[in-house]
């Protein structure tokens, strides 16, 4: 098995306005981008069992080949800045991104 | 095309206040661009900033950014658009941005034009187009009510290119607008002149975080954005950074929920048939971005509203027994605090951030089992007034300091404060309540903009 870390250049989440929270996942090289859309090793189920979220509340999945990305969106637990807000900006979301193996 | 086959647009910073180098904006301005543009907002520093009035952005370095913009401007005829004056665009932030912009015309002895334009709806406005069904929410968020129109502080639309389009077209030097669609200021001009509005937004929508997308990113530098028939190229203007396919492209993902459809007012940039392609020299040519006209015209409505007012303290703990039951002693001090409090109803504001728990995610933390040998715990009271949060977070911190804990050993104190005084009030804590879109017949039948003249720094 090998870690996303290896194959990916950037990842990172952050608000899509105050109520979506959205992750980006970039590939270092194209290849590496189809095998992981061929193969949709990302998809609302692993993305849900990876935040223990309910799968209802991802928004979608996007594939964007011109910058070799994923971008997954999902609801926000609370609209940004609301009674036991943790990140107003949403940039520290992506953690648990890290664990993702292939 | 008015003659010119080609649009320059200087982009300095990403936020007005963010700075830009010296360099980089003369490089820009030898470029002899045909609009220097800056979207000043955002609402992703949380609702407090529209609630209270109050902008985001320090004073000083606004004043010393828009100071560099506006007299370049002048002096080189260049137009100059400013959006989302203030970093909300509600009436305190337009003055606040206007005012600055008086000081900027007085101490340079500048003579100009200006087109303000605010963004302020009624409350009545909305009102109507609420009992009309002309309101939608966006996606995750509630139904839009009279409570919400009610309590919010004031109500921001959206300004698209169309007002910016006629305050320029009056011959405005500089225009001054209260909440806009960020790209807006950037493509109003070059739309105007005949250049494809697709192009020209979605050229607007990268410059308007000025060299963040280019890499190494910045938002305190630089961008330039050539428009031309059917293409646009984007350069970086400090030899620092280029801007390259994937980063011209990676950008088009950020905070937006999907990157081939990116909706504004009166339609959405469609970039499914986007094409980014590198023509040296760090500069990236973009082409194939269209605009597609929506069926109904709406712009996106913004209010937040108060709901108490908040004390913290912030404390530290590296008891390993404590830590080890640290959910079960919170939960026991929020018991206790109710308890001994007159006001029990006032632990629904009382919250614990546990940092090196799940201070960080929350409830989207996955992670259950603490590894951390100390933990740091801020206590944040939200009360109905200043001094019931002071009380509760007083009542919570003490509580917490001296609780005898089960198993507990250390009883000189469960908590180790780096300040004196421990317990820092901090104001009103405002909530979005509201974040939707709302149908009108066009841009004139909620935006209108006034015309100033200032003569030698003063305005006449």
């Amino acid at each position: 098995m090998r870690n996303i870390i290896e194959v990916a250049k950037v990842i990172r989440s952050k608000n899509s306005g105050p109520y979506e929270l959205t992750f980006d996942i970039m590939f270092k090289t194209h290849e590496d981008f189809k095998m992981f859309k061929d193969k949709k090793i990302i998809n609302k189920e692993m993305f849900a069992e990876l935040y223990k979220i309910p799968v209802e509340d991802i928004l979608g999945i996007i594939w964007f080949e011109p910058a070799h990305a994923v971008k997954i969106t999902i609801k926000r637990p609370m609209s940004s800045g609301a009674l036991g807000e943790t990140d107003i900006y949403g940039a520290q979301q992506h953690a648990p991104l890290f664990n993702i193996k292939f | 095309m008015s003659g010119n086959n080609e649009f320059r647009v200087l982009s300095p910073t990403a936020i007005l206040g963010y700075g830009f180098p010296d360099a980089s904006f003369k490089r820009g301005v030898e470029k002899k661009p045909h609009l220097i543009a800056v979207d000043a907002g955002s609402t992703d520093p949380g609702p407090y900033y529209l609630g209270a009035g109050k902008s985001f952005t320090d004073r000083a370095f606004v004043k010393q950014d828009l100071s560099r913009m506006v007299v370049a401007g002048v002096k080189n005829k260049i137009p100059v658009v400013v959006g989302t004056a203030g970093g909300s665009g509600g009436t305190e932030h337009f003055k606040w941005c206007y005012e600055i912009l008086k000081e900027i015309a007085a101490e340079n002895k500048l003579s100009f034009k200006v087109g303000t334009i605010s963004s302020v709806v009624s409350k009545d406005t909305v009102k109507k187009a609420l009992k009309d069904g002309k309101i939608a929410p966006l996606t995750y968020v509630p139904e839009l009510t009279e409570q919400d129109i009610d309590d919010a502080t004031e109500i921001v639309a959206q300004i698209g290119v169309a007002t910016m389009q006629e305050a320029l077209k009056a011959g405005c030097d500089v225009v001054l607008a209260g909440r806009a669609y960020d790209p807006a200021c950037f493509a109003a001009l070059p739309i105007m002149k005949g250049f494809d509005p697709g192009l020209a937004l979605h050229m607007g929508k990268i410059l308007e975080c000025a060299a963040i997308a280019a890499t190494p990113g910045s938002g305190a530098d630089c961008a330039m954005g050539t428009l031309t028939k059917d293409s646009f190229i984007l350069e970086a203007l400090s030899d620092d950074r280029v801007f390259t396919t994937e980063s011209a492209a990676a950008h088009t993902l950020y905070e937006k929920s999907d990157p081939y459809h990116l909706p504004g007012p009166g339609g959405e940039i469609d970039l499914t048939a986007c094409s980014f392609k590198d023509i040296g020299n760090g500069r990236v040519e973009v082409k194939g971005s269209k605009f597609v006209p929506a069926k109904k015209y709406t712009v996106k409505l913004e209010g937040a509203k108060l709901i108490g007012y908040r004390t913290i303290s912030i404390a530290g703990t590296k008891d390993p027994i404590m830590i080890s039951k640290i959910d079960k002693v919170l939960e026991q001090v929020k018991q206790r605090v109710n308890l001994i409090s007159n006001d029990p109803y006032l632990a629904d504001g009382l919250i614990f951030h546990v940092y090196g728990k799940n201070g960080v995610m929350g409830a989207l933390e996955p992670v259950k089992e603490i590894t951390s040998h100390e933990l740091c715990v801020v206590i944040e009271a939200v009360a109905p007034t200043q001094d019931k949060a002071n009380s509760l977070c007083s009542l919570a911190r003490s509580t917490m300091l001296h609780y005898g804990y089960e198993g507990r050993v250390s009883t000189a104190g469960n908590l180790a404060f780096p300040f004196s005084p421990s317990d820092i009030t901090v104001g009103k804590v405002f909530e979005f309540a509201v974040y939707h879109i709302m149908e009108i017949d066009s841009e004139k039948s909620i935006f209108n903009y006034k015309i100033e003249t200032f003569k030698d720094g003063e305005l006449v």
